[in-house]
C-alpha cells in the first residue's frame, strides 16, 4: 500500500497548502498558498525538512486521519483540539501516526487556520507549479472524507517529538503597514484616522481577505468608484465602496479597483489571517526601510526554528500506560520522565 | 509624457516591501497600455537583476523583488534609466493577436443588470446592446482572477462608476461593465460591476494545453444570441461557440 494519510473525516475548509504559484501574476493567478506562512515554516523546522513541502490547512475544523505506514506528523498554526487514539497530544509539536491509529483534530481553540504536516510532504499533483489549492481560480479543491493524500519519502523518519513555541500570532493585535501605491488617495486625516481605529475581525473571512469592522464610520477616499483597476499584492487594505477595509490575503485577487489604503508587511500578514472573528486588530504605518527589515528578522527567526526545536515533554497525567513505567528504581537524575520521548 | 493634469508620465512608485510599478498615465489610453505591455517585455529579456516577477495591469507594469537582496532604490534608478532610453508611448502591440467573436446573451434572467446598467450609461437597453455588440474592444490585460480579460476601450456614455456595493456572485462567463470597460469574468466571483450579458466561454481552462486563452493584445466582439443559442453552445466545449482568427 502506498505511503499515505487517509481522510476519515474532514472539516468544511481543509485544503492542501504549499507556498503558493509565484509567476503567474501575468496570467491573473494571484500567488495563493498557505495564509500564514510562518506556520509552514515551523511544520517544516519541527519535521527537519523544506518549507517548501505542502502541508494540510484546516480553517476551523479539523477531521479524522489514518496512515497506510507509520509517517511523522506535525501540528501547527492555531491550536486545535487535537487527539491520537483519544488521548490528548500537544499542538505545535511533532508525533508518530502510525497504521491502525487514529489522528483527531477538531475545533480551533485560538485563531483560525491550523496547520497538518507530514514527514516527506503532502505529495498530491503539482498543477501549474504548486501542489497549493486556489479555490477562487478553481485550482484543486476541498479534501473530503474519504480522500487518500500521498505522501513523500521521509528525509529523517527517526526524528520525532519535538515542539516548539511559536510566535504569538492568533489574538490579533497591532498590524504594521507600509504606505502603497494608493496610500494618497486617502486624505491626511482619513490615514489618522485609520491608524487611531480599533477594528474587530469580521466574521466574514477567507483566503482571499479578512473584512474588518471599524468602531467607528468606514473610510473615504478621493479616488472614488472609477478608480482604475490597478495591481493587487496579498497584504493590501482595500477599502470598498462602502468605506469598509479588507485585508487580502494569499488567495486574493491580482488586479482591482478599490482603492487600498496601505500594505500589511509579509511579517505580520499571519497575524490578520489568524486573528479569530471578534479579535482586535490596530494599525500602524511604517516606512519601507523599516518594513524590510522586519522582512530581514523575519527570515533569520524562520532560519533559527529548527535549532529552537526542543524534545516534548510528556506530563505523566497524559500518559495512559503510567504504571507500567519504572518510575523509582535506585538513583535517578530525576529528569527520567522529561526522557520518556525523546 | 505630461497628462492633462500636469503630471508627467511614466511614474515609479512602491508597491508594498517588494514591488514597483511604473504607470504610464492614470486613465487608460492606448498608448499608455502599449507602453506597459512593452515595458514589461523589455523587462523580461534585458531588464536589471534582481527581478523575480512581472505582470501588467492596464496602464502599468509591475514588478516584484527580493527587498532584502536588493536595494530598491537601485532598482528603481535603473528601471528609470530603462524608461528614458526610448518612447514606450510608441510601441506597437504584441504579436501574434487574434481577433475573437464571442457569443453573448444580453440581459434576460442571465444577465440582470443590462437595463440598470443602460439607465445608468443614458440608454435604453436596446441602444446599449446596439453600441456595446458593435464595438471591437482588446484585451489590454488580464488580471483579477485566472485568465480574465479587462477589455477596452467603449464609447465616452459607458464611463460609469462600478456600484457601491458588490453583486455576491457573478458566474463564469459573465460579461460585465464599468469605467468604459468590459471584463468577461473566468471564474464565480463577487464583484463591483455591472452584469450586462453571459456567455459560455471559459477564459481559464486549467487542466487544457492552453490554460490561459485571450492575451493581451487580442481583439473580442460579444455577438448577441439568444439564451437558447447559448444553452446549445455551452455544451459544445469551454469555446462556449467562439471563434477566432489571426489578425494582421
Amino acid at each position: 500500500m502506498s505511503r499515505a494519510l487517509v481522510v476519515r473525516r474532514a472539516g468544511p475548509s481543509v485544503t492542501v497548502q504549499d507556498m503558493g504559484r509565484p509567476g503567474y501574476l501575468g496570467f491573473g493567478v494571484s500567488r495563493g498558498g498557505a495564509v500564514d506562512r510562518l506556520a509552514l515554516a515551523e511544520g517544516a523546522a519541527l519535521l527537519g525538512q523544506p518549507a517548501t513541502n505542502a502541508a494540510l490547512e484546516m480553517a476551523g475544523m479539523g477531521g479524522e486521519f489514518e496512515a497506510t505506514e507509520p509517517i511523522r506528523i506535525a501540528l501547527t498554526g492555531a491550536p486545535m483540539r487535537a487527539t491520537l487514539d483519544g488521548s490528548p497530544i500537544a499542538w505545535s509539536a511533532s508525533h508518530i501516526l502510525s497504521p491502525g491509529s487514529r489522528l483527531s483534530i477538531g475545533a480551533v481553540e485560538h485563531g483560525s487556520y491550523g496547520y497538518l504536516h507530514a514527514g516527506g510532504g503532502i505529495a498530491t499533483p503539482v498543477l501549474l507549479g504548486a501542489r497549493s489549492a486556489h479555490l477562487a481560480a478553481g485550482l484543486g479543491g476541498v479534501i473530503r472524507e474519504g480522500d487518500r493524500l500521498p505522501v513523500g519519502a521521509d528525509p529523517e523518519p527517526g526524528r520525532t517529538g519535538y515542539r516548539l513555541d511559536p510566535e504569538p500570532r492568533f489574538d490579533g493585535g497591532e498590524i504594521r503597514v507600509v504606505p502603497s501605491l494608493q496610500t494618497e488617495f486617502f486624505a491626511a486625516s482619513e490615514r489618522e484616522r485609520f491608524e487611531a481605529t480599533v477594528f474587530h475581525r469580521d466574521n466574514r473571512g477567507n483566503r482571499m481577505g479578512v473584512r474588518l469592522i471599524p468602531d467607528g464610520e468606514g473610510f473615504h477616499s478621493d479616488a472614488g468608484l472609477s478608480v482604475l483597476s490597478e495591481v493587487i499584492v496579498a497584504g493590501d487594505i482595500q477599502v470598498t465602496g462602502d468605506g469598509t477595509p479588507f485585508v487580502l490575503l494569499a488567495e486574493c485577487q491580482t488586479t482591482g479597483g478599490y482603492p487600498r489604503i496601505g500594505s500589511v508587511l509579509p511579517e505580520d500578514l499571519p497575524r490578520v489571517a489568524q486573528a479569530q472573528a471578534g479579535a482586535v486588530l490596530r494599525f500602524r504605518f511604517v516606512t519601507i526601510e523599516e518594513g524590510v527589515e522586519a522582512e530581514r528578522r523575519g527570515r533569520a527567526g524562520r532560519a533559527a526554528l529548527r535549532a529552537g526545536a526542543r524534545p516534548l515533554i510528556r506530563a505523566p497525567e497524559t500518559i495512559a500506560d503510567l504504571l507500567s513505567y519504572q518510575l523509582v528504581s535506585g538513583v535517578t537524575a530525576g529528569d527520567d520522565l522529561d526522557r520518556i520521548d525523546t | 509624457m505630461t497628462g492633462s493634469d500636469g503630471t508627467d508620465w511614466p511614474q515609479v512608485r512602491n508597491v508594498g516591501i517588494d514591488g514597483l510599478l511604473v504607470s504610464f498615465a492614470d486613465r487608460l489610453s492606448e498608448p499608455a497600455n502599449r507602453a506597459a505591455l512593452a515595458f514589461r517585455g523589455a523587462l523580461d529579456r534585458n531588464g536589471p537583476e534582481g527581478i523575480e516577477e512581472t505582470s501588467t495591469s492596464l496602464v502599468s507594469t509591475y514588478l516584484r523583488f527580493d527587498p532584502v537582496a536588493h536595494d530598491r532604490a537601485a532598482l528603481r534608478k535603473s528601471l528609470v534609466a530603462m524608461l528614458s532610453s526610448e518612447n514606450w508611448f510608441d510601441a506597437p502591440l504584441p504579436e501574434g493577436r487574434r481577433l475573437w467573436r464571442i457569443p453573448t446573451v444580453y440581459g434576460t434572467d442571465a444577465a440582470p443588470q443590462l437595463e440598470e446598467a443602460a439607465a445608468v450609461a443614458g440608454l435604453s437597453p436596446d441602444e446599449a446592446v446596439a453600441m456595446i455588440s458593435a464595438t471591437r474592444v482588446r484585451v489590454q490585460t488580464i488580471g483579477f482572477a485566472p485568465g480574465q480579460p479587462y477589455l477596452g476601450e467603449l464609447p465616452p456614455e459607458w464611463d460609469i462608476p462600478r456600484q457601491i456595493a458588490l453583486t455576491e456572485k457573478v458566474p463564469v462567463g459573465a460579461l460585465t461593465v464599468a469605467i468604459r470597460q468590459l471584463v468577461l469574468f473566468s471564474v464565480a466571483t463577487p464583484t463591483g460591476w455591472r452584469h450586462i450579458g453571459q456567455t459560455a466561454f471559459r477564459a481559464f481552462r486549467p487542466e487544457g494545453d492552453t490554460p490561459f486563452v485571450l492575451r493581451p493584445g487580442d481583439e473580442v466582439l460579444f455577438t448577441p444570441t439568444s439564451p437558447e443559442t447559448l444553452e446549445a453552445m455551452s455544451g459544445g466545449g469551454p469555446d462556449g461557440g467562439a471563434t477566432s482568427e489571426a489578425l494582421g
